[in-house]
């Protein structure tokens, strides 16, 4: 019997009895089909694999060995890093701002502004990489045209199934992640202390320096390490700006699980990105509260 | 309070324009007469849209889609309830533990799970099939649904249950008359995003959807890495209007921001 009333013992024994019954369900949805098939990932990784004879369930490091081993995947992991982290600095120089500008908005524009800005996290990513596939489109794509009327390029850039484009396109797509971490970070903000600020005499550059990026400074970084994280392992913009010839490492698992069918091998490229990913954010997360620790405490 | 100058205005106007473009292009292209890729300007045409009911395929994903969002969203939902009042309302061991497993999904690329849900999925043999469709997109959409369901049972005010038992309300009572009634706009939103993001979600999808079982942004996917025309403009452009419509029905409903970024009111 649920038992919800007031004198329900919480903190005691039978509190905590009726805890773990209450998330008994999604306890068990989580431990079959979460950390089982994660764990039989890992697995995957030693077991062997032949053109003909398919996965051979035994125990060897060759899938890891090849992948350290083979300068083809360092250079792809490098990419995809690199890929990462370009996107990143990008969506936190024009994210920013544009989270400050959107605060100081007045009432009609700001939620409208700020629907149409964090609505698109909401529209599927493939018809938002499509966009940019048709604004890429070629030498004739749009943006070319564009650039190249107001002076910016005097020759079209290739942007379909290269590095650039996939930087563009991701920038993009993570944009609204960015936005809503430094919004959410100068909601905190009292707007007196620029006022503050501004009556003891500084000017709109010091304030900025001095009161706003500190205090939008833990937003930046919590949504910089969102982004990088999506960033390294998006899969189907990369896949659609790059096409089958530039490969990261999300799109070069998926190539060998379904075409090549070495599933082997494409967990451990799977489970090294997931590795590399867990180190590189809990990492940054270390960094960012020391940091701040210092700072405020 | 300060106002905006020129320059970040016209700041602003570029960053909207870079945001919107893509979206834009998309279902300007949808409209073109031509048989090929082509920015219409003088004459628009519906003839993409009505290709559409053309490719069975297309439809059928479409449905499909709707019925996994509905369904996992649902089991999210049920699923959140119970493991967000205890969350909420007790403190008990490994309780931070048992949130952020259920916050994983967050945080393990799409491309790992999928390639975790196909082994295991094709191990007990459900490879392909639209239970374990079901099965894995109650994992992935879990998280939106506990935030949602989570933050209305942390706000359910419990003197409105106290007052119903000194009343004389049973336990069921109180559950079905005043806390389901109190947390289930807060279950509303969480099932609508959800849904929103099965309704999208396409790299961990791709891995287990078959032939038989794929859903509308797999086929879209799997459309666009053969040829771009004017037909997936079309398709696209409808998934975009399902889903802006969508968005400012849960904008008036439950607020954007409070949505996304979890918190009530406008600030200041």
């Amino acid at each position: 019997m649920l038992k919800l009333s007031p004198d329900s013992p919480a903190k005691t024994g039978e509190g905590n009895r009726l805890a773990y019954i209450l998330s008994l369900p999604a306890l068990l949805l989580f431990a079959g089909v979460v950390v089982i098939p994660l764990a039989m990932t890992v697995i995957l990784t030693f077991h062997d694999w032949g053109q003909y004879k398919g996965i051979e369930p035994v125990f060897i490091l060759k899938n890891w060995a090849e992948v350290f081993g083979d300068p083809y995947y360092g250079e792809m992991f490098w990419r995809t890093f690199r890929i990462a982290l370009i996107v990143t600095v990008l969506a936190a120089l024009f994210g920013a701002p544009e989270a400050y500008i959107l605060n100081r908005m007045r009432s009609p524009w700001r939620g409208l502004f700020l629907l149409v800005i964090l609505g698109p996290l909401l529209i599927s990513v493939v018809a938002r990489t499509l966009g940019w596939a048709l604004l890429f489109g070629g030498n004739s794509g749009l943006v070319n045209k564009a650039l190249m009327s107001i002076s910016v390029l005097s020759a079209p850039l290739p942007f379909m199934f290269t590095e650039t484009g996939m930087v563009v396109a991701l920038v993009h797509v993570l944009m609204p992640y960015m936005v809503l971490s430094v919004w959410a970070a100068l909601q905190r903000l009292d707007p007196q202390v620029e006022n503050a600020a501004v009556a003891l005499g500084a000017g709109p550059f010091t304030v900025l320096r001095r009161i706003v990026l500190p205090q939008a400074m833990p937003g930046i970084l919590s949504g910089a390490v969102i982004v990088f994280a999506l960033a390294a392992s998006a899969f189907a913009t990369p896949a659609i700006i790059g096409g089958r010839r530039l490969k990261v490492a999300s799109t070069l698992a998926y190539d060998e699980f379904l075409n090549t069918l070495n599933w082997p091998l494409g967990a451990t490229v799977a489970v090294l990105l997931l590795l590399a990913l867990v180190l590189i954010v809990v990492g940054a997360n270390r960094l960012v509260e020391r940091r701040y620790a210092q700072v405020f405490g | 309070m300060s106002r905006n100058g020129p320059v970040a205005l016209a700041f602003h106007a570029l960053f909207v324009t870079f945001m919107l473009a893509p979206i834009v292009v998309v279902c300007w292209v949808a409209f073109t007469p031509e048989g090929f890729l082509s920015f219409p300007t003088d004459r628009w045409s519906l003839r993409w849209f009505a290709a559409i009911a053309r490719y069975p395929e297309f439809v059928a994903a479409f449905w499909r889609s709707l019925w996994l969002g509905a369904l996992s969203s649902a089991f999210a939902v049920a699923v959140s309830v119970p493991a967000a009042l205890a969350i909420a309302r007790y403190r008990f061991r490994g309780r931070e533990a048992m949130t952020a497993l259920f916050m994983s999904p967050l945080m393990i690329p799409h491309i790992v799970l999928g390639i975790a849900f196909l082994r295991f999925f094709t191990q007990i043999g459900l490879g392909g099939t639209f239970t374990g469709l079901v099965l894995s997109h109650i994992v992935i959409v879990l998280p939106f649904a506990l935030r949602l369901t989570l933050a209305s049972a942390v706000g359910l005010d419990r003197a409105l249950e106290h007052a119903a038992v000194s009343l004389g309300a049973s336990d069921w009572t109180v559950l079905k008359r005043v806390t389901l009634p109190l947390v289930v706009p807060g279950l509303a939103s969480g099932w609508a995003l959800a849904f929103i993001n099965s309704f999208d979600e396409v790299t961990m999808t791709v891995f287990i959807a078959a032939p038989g079982t794929e859903t509308l942004p797999v086929r879209m996917f799997l459309y666009i890495q053969d040829n771009i025309d004017p037909l997936v403009t079309s398709v696209s452009a409808c998934v975009i209007a399902i889903t802006v419509l969508a968005l400012i029905v849960l904008d008036r409903a439950y607020g954007l921001e409070r949505l996304l970024v979890g918190r009530t009111g406008h600030g200041r």
